[in-house]
């Protein structure tokens, strides 16, 4: 054994699967004086992957659990480590058969063979399921089981042999400190153990349901409660000795139990995803030397377990006979949004965490990590959604991460609607104008920690005026209203006010702070104070990290403007590359300044009658902003008036300190009485107005494996100055034209196989060829709907898509599948389908 | 046939057992609780015998309200009748807790009849005190052999045998009458499903008891200093050789 070292150039704590896979990672990148330390004894630790299942059903609705789920398995097989056994999830209610049918739409999005069975056929694969409780079955046959402990022995063996990895186990971390770095930056220094101390340039938390306890001795966070999935091996079963093999027979999920039956050689597994959400603090678990089992295999609680048990038997007779030889409460890591935890910790720099990952991301998502540490960013797949850096500081505290888990643990096989909302930990950041919009029975839908207005139920009377209907199909209705609806076709005619106070708003402030925002950004920042710029903002390989808004405020002075999803990614992107001599500062303020949209044909009538400013485009051109002092029934309120449109139609975003708020909007409201004016909701703003115009958004259109050319957002001429991605971007440019355009197409038949009109989420439906292939370009990304939604003004169901370039053509015939149905589409365009040339936002 | 067996809920724990602050009983806040294993073997041996001389099992606890897990356990593997004499705080002492096991079976037998056998496991898994089935026996006036590994049952006489070195001693007791079961003596079978199922529905009668405290007083738990296990690499590979050969000479393997 190597003496323990007291340098290092990365430590990575924690030898499950995750860790594991990481140092071979890294040293497959090239990382040098790599230590990995976990307090357990090896190959088991002692954490979730010494009891974890370990198969991996690949179809996943969410794009990055998917592919980083396929990326995975092809890992594990690639060190023949796997066994594809089969899988089925089978259906006890026709409400599940429907989302095995949308599980099939999933399938064929990321190009995983998938089969709907009858019962009989279920039977015939596993012929001791009763087929009498079932309706009907989702058939993959490359569900596999993997050896997981033997895969973290094989890449810990690869990093000692390729990179003199030095592995210690039964070392425990006693504490990591940290040290101020360049421009007072807090930074991780060293790692503490009972074994020595070792300083470090980088430190790596792969510690499992421990990551939030180790990060916290640092100052950082990685929110994440360790919950209970229980677990019994029963047996032993006659039919499944008979196999001689560790796994005869296709794992069967019950999804309406939320159990699962897997079989373990002469016996079966049977797991549970059905009972009380069972939390723990990382201080209520065990130390290996103080566990009856390991540390995350805590005692049995069987009161939980009972209902799992009586429906396994209804499924599998055979099952009541079997002894229960072996059942644990089993720990793994949920988070609050149910995604993991990957990347640079916020709080402190070179501190990364590898948290909250199952054994069937495991080795994908240590790839994800040591790819982010060597290139500034993730090669492999944009990972936007398991960015740590996602998470506000309302969602890491410990009261909002067991609320959500405490929510969450009965959807891990739950039926999950892409637009479902959380029940608890509500109403944590609103704007000012919330209690208003309480009063115009609003109907808020959560972003992160903010409420944002999805619809007003005072608008309802326009559902009749515009002769609007409910959507026919219930799925399709859930988490919508046709008042919605009714809100866009009022702002196209009269006039819509919008509450947009959850933009995060930062502003970049000192004599560097201009040159460091065109440093962030692909467009030029550098214009005349007043102007306003649209931009993406790339990685270091030039695909989309964000696309917001830059203001330039002052000489000195650059406004940031950005989406409620992505607030917490830029402001770290931000911090992470902001120059250390004290040139820029940076302050958040958006819990200062709240925003109103106010758009429509009307929007220059009615807040004309709060100001005598010229409202034309020459006294308020698109784009610029202009300093505005407005008459609120008396109260002059001071505001910046931006002229820009998300939804297609003239108007502004008004910028106005918090506190003015509350008497801008009754200012508004009240002008805008008899011009149609309507407060309206994020259905139009997020989804109906947008698509129209064909805007982009970011983490459903733009994500990181996309670049600007592609995503039709490239100007015509590049910037002398340097930015983030600018060689990657050149080189993409010098290409030609992109392989592949995002387009808009239209849905040219909705009607279903029943007959019924059908309204596509935007959930990676598939875009087909009109024989029902694929569409994969040479990169291997698959054409699929990022965004989906009604266009009202259009009277056509509207779907964005990357399609390549030669079919990226209005007119092209292609298909759509949604909910294992197939639909005609037609490509309408590579812009907006309503108002093309911009006349209503710019006339 | 009826048989009883006694049984008590403790701690599983790991290979660590913590004390709790004021010294009075194991810290469980990490711990699941099961059945002494010796009880547990008791119990698959008064199902077995109850099967094959179609007799009734019936499973007695003095313990807290949460025992009643341990007692619906030995339903899931096949006891017939759960009975629980419920307290509260520590655990009560070996006199007391025999006098009040010695009133309850007294108490369901002037009911139901004697039983014919009554097992203990040969000590708790916890205090390993040795005491209470000796003291019922005593009270009940009844022979007792400790450390059975081997029971048959013949005409109202259990032969009972327990292991000595090299052999085994054989005791032929007239029934009713109590025996220490050692583990050892079967493997104990897992419930099955259907078995933890039912159990779940099983009746548990719970009956309090009074009875006053022993002569014996808990004054503290003590841990024992951990065991420091040392490891020193003798090297690698040939070279190490003559470093095991010293060791072993050392050890006195080689001479």
């Amino acid at each position: 054994m190597s003496e323990f070292p007291n340098r290092a150039n990365v430590v990575v704590i924690g030898a499950g699967i995750v860790g594991s896979c990481l140092v071979g990672h890294l040293a497959r990148l090239g990382w040098t004086d790599i230590v990995l330390l976990d307090k357990g004894p090896l190959p088991n630790p002692g954490g979730s992957t010494g009891h974890a299942s370990n198969f991996i059903f690949p179809v996943d609705h969410n794009k990055e659990m998917a592919l980083l789920g396929e990326q995975s398995a092809d890992q594990f097989r690639d060190m023949e480590l796997s066994v594809d056994c089969g899988g089925i999830e089978v259906a006890r209610t026709e409400e599940r058969m429907e989302e095995l049918r949308r599980r099939m739409t999933s399938a064929k999005a990321w190009g995983i063979e998938a089969h709907l069975l009858s019962p009989a056929e279920v039977r015939e694969l596993v012929p001791f399921v009763n087929d009498d409780v079932i309706l009907g079955g989702f058939y993959c046959p490359t569900v596999s089981v993997v050896d997981s402990l033997e895969t973290g022995t094989t890449m810990r063996r690869e990093a000692i042999e390729t990179a003199g990895c030095q592995v210690f186990a039964n070392t425990e971390v006693l504490d990591i400190e940290t040290a101020e770095g360049a421009g007072g930056v807090t930074t991780v220094s060293t790692v503490v153990t009972d074994k020595g101390t070792i300083s470090t340039e980088y430190v790596v938390i792969a510690c499992g349901v421990w990551s939030n306890r180790l990060a916290n001795m640092a100052g950082a966070t990685i929110p994440l409660v360790p919950t209970v999935h229980q677990m019994a091996d029963v047996g032993p079963i006659d039919i499944l000795a008979e196999t001689n093999n560790e796994i005869g027979y296709p794992i069967v999920r019950d999804m309406d139990s939320f159990c699962y039956e897997r079989q373990s050689a002469g016996s079966m597994e049977v797991g549970s995803y059905g009972h009380r959400a069972i939390l723990h603090h990382p201080d209520e678990i065990p130390s290996n030397e103080e566990a009856a089992l390991s540390p995350t295999e805590m005692p049995f609680t069987p009161d939980d377990f009972d209902e799992q048990m009586e429906q396994a038997i209804e499924l599998m007779d055979m099952l009541g006979e079997a002894e229960i030889r072996y059942a644990i409460n089993g720990l793994l890591s949920l988070t609050p949004d149910s995604m993991p935890c990957l990347g640079e910790t916020t709080e402190v720099r070179n501190l990364w965490s590898a948290a909250a990952v199952w054994v069937k991301e495991g080795p994908g998502m240590a790839q994800v990590v040591a790819e982010w540490m060597t290139y500034g960013y993730p090669r492999v797949i944009d990972v936007h959604g398991a960015d740590i850096a996602r998470f506000y500081e309302g969602e890491r505290s410990d009261e909002h991460i067991w609320s959500r888990a405490d929510e969450s643990f009965i959807k891990t096989y739950g039926i999950v609607h892409p637009q479902e909302q959380w029940g608890g930990r509500r109403n944590i950041d609103v704007g000012p104008y919330f209690s208003r919009q309480q009063d115009l029975d609003a109907t808020f839908f959560q972003a992160r920690t903010w409420e944002r207005p999805q619809w007003f139920g005072s608008n309802a009377d326009l559902v009749e005026r515009y002769g609007l209907e409910e959507r026919p199909v219930e799925w399709d209705n859930r988490w919508w209203s046709p008042i919605t609806v009714g809100e866009h076709l009022n702002l196209r005619e009269n006039c819509g006010l919008v509450d947009l106070s959850a933009f995060q708003i930062y502003e970049l402030e000192g004599p560097g702070a201009v040159a460091f925002a065109d440093r962030l950004a692909v467009n030029k920042i550098d214009v005349a104070v007043g102007r306003s710029i649209y931009t993406p903002w790339l990685t270091p390989d030039g695909g989309f990290h964000s696309d917001l808004t830059m203001m330039r405020m002052g000489e000195d002075r650059v406004r940031i403007v950005t989406g409620v999803f992505d607030g917490g990614r830029d402001e770290f992107w931000v911090r992470k590359y902001m120059p250390t001599d004290g040139s820029v500062t940076f302050r958040n303020i958006t819990r200062q300044v709240t925003t109103l949209g106010l758009w429509g044909p009307n929007a220059p009538a009615v807040l004309g009658q709060l100001t005598d400013q010229d409202l034309s485009q020459d006294g308020s051109s698109y784009g610029s902003i202009i300093p505005i002092q407005l008459d609120c029934g008396g109260n002059k309120v001071d505001a910046s008036l931006f002229r820009i449109s998300y939804v297609g139609d003239t108007g502004w975003e008004v910028y106005t300190d918090w506190g003015n708020g509350p008497v801008l909007w009754d200012a508004v409201m009240a002008a805008g009485a008899d011009l149609g004016v309507r407060p309206t909701g994020g259905g139009v703003y997020g989804s109906s107005g947008r698509l129209e115009k064909g805007y982009r958004l970011m983490g459903a259109e733009l994500e990181s494996e996309y670049n600007p050319l592609e995503a039709g957002l490239a100007r015509p001429k590049v910037k002398a100055a340097d930015f983030i991605g600018k060689e990657a971007y050149l080189a993409a440019r010098e290409q030609g034209d992109p392989e592949v355009q995002m387009s808009v197409l239209t849905v040219e038949d909705q009607t279903d196989s029943h007959g019924r009109r059908r309204f596509m989420q935007g959930g990676n439906e598939p875009i087909l060829t009109p024989d029902g292939n694929r569409i994969v370009d040479s990169h291997g990304r698959a054409s699929r709907v990022t965004s989906a939604g009604f266009g009202p003004s259009v009277g056509k169901h509207l779907l964005m898509a990357y399609l390549p370039r030669e079919l990226a053509v209005p007119g092209t015939d292609l298909q759509v599948m949604y909910m294992n149905d197939l639909y005609p589409v037609k490509v309408a365009s590579t812009g907006a389908v309503f108002d093309a040339d911009d006349t209503r936002m710019k006339s | 046939m009826r048989i009883l067996v006694c049984v008590k809920r403790v701690p599983a724990p790991g290979s660590r057992i913590n004390v709790s602050d004021d010294g009075q009983a194991v810290d469980t806040a990490h711990l699941g609780f099961t059945t002494s294993p010796h009880e547990e073997c008791a119990v698959e041996e008064a199902v077995q015998i109850a099967e094959k001389h179609d007799g009734e099992v019936t499973v007695l606890t003095l313990g807290p309200a949460e025992a009643e897990e341990q007692l619906r356990y030995a339903a899931s593997v096949g006891a017939h009748k759960l009975l629980l004499i419920p307290i509260t705080g520590v655990d009560w002492d070996p006199q007391r807790t025999a006098s009040a096991l010695t009133t309850a079976i007294s108490d369901i037998e002037a009911a139901d009849g004697t039983f014919d056998l009554v097992l203990f496991g040969n000590e708790s898994a916890d205090a390993g005190g040795f005491q209470v089935g000796i003291r019922v026996a005593h009270a009940l006036e009844r022979p007792v052999v400790n450390g059975i590994k081997g029971i048959d049952l013949a005409d109202g006489t259990a032969s009972a045998r327990r292991e000595i070195d090299g052999g085994f001693e054989v005791y032929e007791v007239p029934m009713p009458a109590v025996l220490g079961i050692k583990e050892g003596i079967n493997l104990p079978r897992y419930p099955t499903m259907k078995g933890r199922l039912a159990s779940k529905k099983a009746e548990v009668s719970a009956t309090a008891v009074e009875a006053v405290a022993g002569g014996q007083a808990r004054v503290r738990l003590h841990r024992p200093l951990e065991q420091v296990s040392e490891t020193v690499i003798l090297g690698t590979g040939p070279e190490a050789a003559p470093a095991v050969v010293d060791l072993l000479e050392e050890l006195g393997v080689l001479s």
